[in-house]
């Protein structure tokens, strides 16, 4: 710090930061552009097809990344173990809305505000809105008891605790199928909870697997909620107080920033975004399986923040659907037949995480800041700006 | 006893074998400006830590207006009202001028969670009251309008210096721990700073803690100084008591050749 005493400013034109370049007048058009598109082209793409599933599943990744930027990108708590709110988010899905408790309500079922085929099934049918609530209280709790003994670690450590977390969570789904009690079992295992209940919501035809565009629909009312979240979150007093927490524990908790509370924030209102990300993919997949919720699962959401630029909300949204659409579409669909074109033996969905790490490698060579960078963050990186080591020993609670 | 603002007794510190704070008795009365001196590594910062709730005090006690606040959690002893800067200048990089004072006055806002995503009217009110309070704690200082939303870190030091004040004093404290705010000043920065606390003191009425290694500083503005020394108070009184105790000179100059035994 010494040595830039007296430097003063070369760059006193520069916008303030948190705000973009761009003008505000051209970012509002991009939004409202980019928000239209998102509604009027689904109506002209084949319901039933493959395009169509791949944006369901892009618009349920884009809900999960956002959910993972509060808790990465915002408040700088590295989260390798987000897999496990996708789980939660899921089993509270395949509890409430599969007749995978086929003893409840004495082998009659039990039903809550559902309608068509489900009425009259055995197991626990509640409306998908209200089992919506349910996942996101669930997994807020979840977050918040992930969160409580990483409050003492920074950095790698809190990495390496989450990281345990989804593995514990992760193996409970895979084994839960031989733990029983109050004459249920705990999960169905790698067998899965098949089938659940579609979405139902009042006033909608039935939905079925055969017409997607009904759950694009709802997939990107969610991703709306969860953007407009995101962003009214980052330009607030909490948002303010993530940043500060992410630049400087120490600094942040002297000038009156309560840790505790503001770091279990991020964590549950991140792990939200995750649960209900969750429920919908449970419904939507028509399962819950074990299988699903693997380690590669939260390194894949996590690559999609990095990729699109961490803590940006917009390159959030980007690195989602870039990631989505090459999981999901250009590996096992375009290019999956070019190992034996060129006479080898293997498919390339084999290599989908390699491809990845490969991406990531070159990302990280090119545009360490993500495709569409956010202003502090790119400070931090190209300007070696507010990474400075902390110096006093942080006394924490 | 209702003049003293914060009282310390028997405050030691300890990492593992070394005592950085030994028994130190520490008082700091009403509207006052009082000042820790002492050589390098003589405990001053770490003292600091534990009135900040930064560290927890091996033994003793430190209370605030009478209440006990030993080993409180750091935010909740900023908003009882003890603000500081720090030694190395800690601003949040990446934030402007205004963002960074803006953080000071957290514990003084209320904004929960879902009133920030709805936006509600009172929440909407505050950020601009926050803001308006900000700016004028910028100018209070003397950063003017053109800084503000500047990087604080484009800033130049001593600016640097004063936008770290102005965060300490967004969150209107009652104490003000100041710990080596002329460090890398030039002496109209100084002087600068040395009229802006007795500002502080006589039209805000607040009271001062200065750590400074400037003696033309702690002399001008100190009514009382303490020294420390291997982390023992060695001596306290009025700035012309200090200047001439043996000890303190010893302190910082080492013993004359005569007395060195045997």
């Amino acid at each position: 710090m010494a040595e830039t005493a007296a430097v003063v400013s070369p760059a006193a034109t520069e916008p303030p930061p948190g705000t973009s370049r761009v003008p505000r007048g051209v970012r509002i058009g991009l939004t409202i552009a980019a928000c239209a598109a998102a509604i009027i082209v689904p109506l002209f793409i084949d319901s039933g097809g493959n395009v169509m599933n791949n944006l369901v599943l892009a618009a349920a990744y884009i809900v999960m990344a956002l959910g993972l930027n509060i808790i990465v990108g915002f408040a700088g708590l590295l989260d390798l173990g987000y897999v496990a709110f996708f789980a939660i988010g899921a089993y509270t899905m395949g509890y409430f809305g599969s007749g995978f408790h086929a003893n409840a309500g004495g082998g009659e079922g039990l039903h809550i505000l559902v309608t068509g085929p489900a009425q009259n099934l055995p197991g626990i049918h509640v409306n998908f809105l209200i089992i919506c609530v349910i996942a996101v209280a669930a997994t807020t709790v979840a977050g918040m008891v992930i969160g409580l003994p990483t409050l003492r670690l920074r950095g790698d450590y809190i990495a390496i605790v989450t990281l345990a977390f989804g593995e514990i969570v992760g193996r409970i789904a895979i084994n839960g199928d031989e733990i029983t009690g109050f004459g249920t079992k705990l999960t169905a295992g790698r067998q899965g909870i098949t089938p659940v209940d579609k979405i139902d919501l009042p006033g909608v035809e039935r939905f079925t697997s055969l017409e997607l565009r009904p759950w694009f629909y709802v997939a990107l009312a969610l991703v709306f909620i969860v953007l407009f979240v995101n962003f009214r979150l980052r330009d607030s007093r909490l948002g303010r107080a993530w940043i500060a927490l992410r630049e400087d524990e120490v600094a942040a908790a002297s000038m009156g920033i309560p840790m505790v509370k503001t770091k279990l924030l991020a964590y549950g209102t991140g792990a939200a975004f995750g649960g209900l990300s969750g429920a919908f993919l449970a419904s939507y997949l028509n399962t819950v399986n074990a299988d699903q919720f693997a380690f590669s699962f939260s390194i894949f959401v996590l690559a999609m923040v990095i990729l699109g630029g961490l803590g940006s909300i917009w390159g959030v949204v980007i690195g989602a659907i870039v990631l989505s659409v090459i999981n999901n579409y250009l590996i096992p669909d375009v290019f999956n037949s070019l190992p034996s074109k060129i006479g080898l033996d293997f498919d390339l969905t084999e290599l989908s995480f390699g491809i990845f790490g490969f991406l990531l490698v070159i990302m990280m060579i090119i545009r360490p800041e993500g495709l569409l960078p956010e202003r502090r963050r790119k400070m931090e990186l190209v300007e070696d700006v507010g990474t400075d080591e902390a110096v006093f020993e942080a006394r924490m609670p | 006893m209702t003049d003293v603002l914060l009282e310390a007794t028997g405050v030691t510190k300890r990492f593992g074998g070394l005592t950085a704070v030994d028994d130190v008795n520490f008082s700091i009365p009403q509207q006052s400006i009082v000042s820790i001196i002492g050589p390098n590594g003589a405990g001053k910062t770490t003292f600091f830590n534990i009135l900040t709730g930064l560290y927890k005090p091996t033994l003793g006690r430190v209370a605030f207006e009478g209440r006990n606040i030993t080993a409180g959690r750091p935010d909740r002893i900023m908003k009882l009202g003890i603000a500081r800067t720090f030694q190395n200048i800690r601003l949040f990089g990446t934030m402007s001028a205004l963002e960074n004072v803006m953080i000071g006055q957290h514990s003084r806002m209320k904004a929960g969670l879902f009133g920030s995503i709805l936006r509600v009217p009172s929440v909407r009110k505050e950020e601009k009251r926050v803001r308006e309070h900000a700016a004028e704690a910028l100018e209070y200082v003397g950063i003017s309008k053109r800084w503000h939303d500047q990087l604080a870190v484009h800033l130049s030091y001593g600016d640097q210096r004063r936008v770290e004040i102005a965060r300490a004093l967004a969150s209107d404290p009652k104490l003000l721990l100041l710990d080596e705010p002329t460090a890398g000043m030039n002496p109209q920065e100084s002087d600068g700073l040395t009229a802006l606390m007795q500002r502080l003191r006589d039209d805000r009425g607040l009271a001062i803690l200065l750590i400074e290694h400037d003696m033309k500083v702690i002399m001008g503005v100190s009514e009382h100084i303490t020294v420390l020394d291997h982390g023992e108070k060695i001596a306290e009184g009025g700035p012309e008591e200090v200047r001439t105790n043996p000890q303190v000179i010893e302190a910082y100059l080492g013993k004359q050749a005569s007395q060195e035994t045997p």
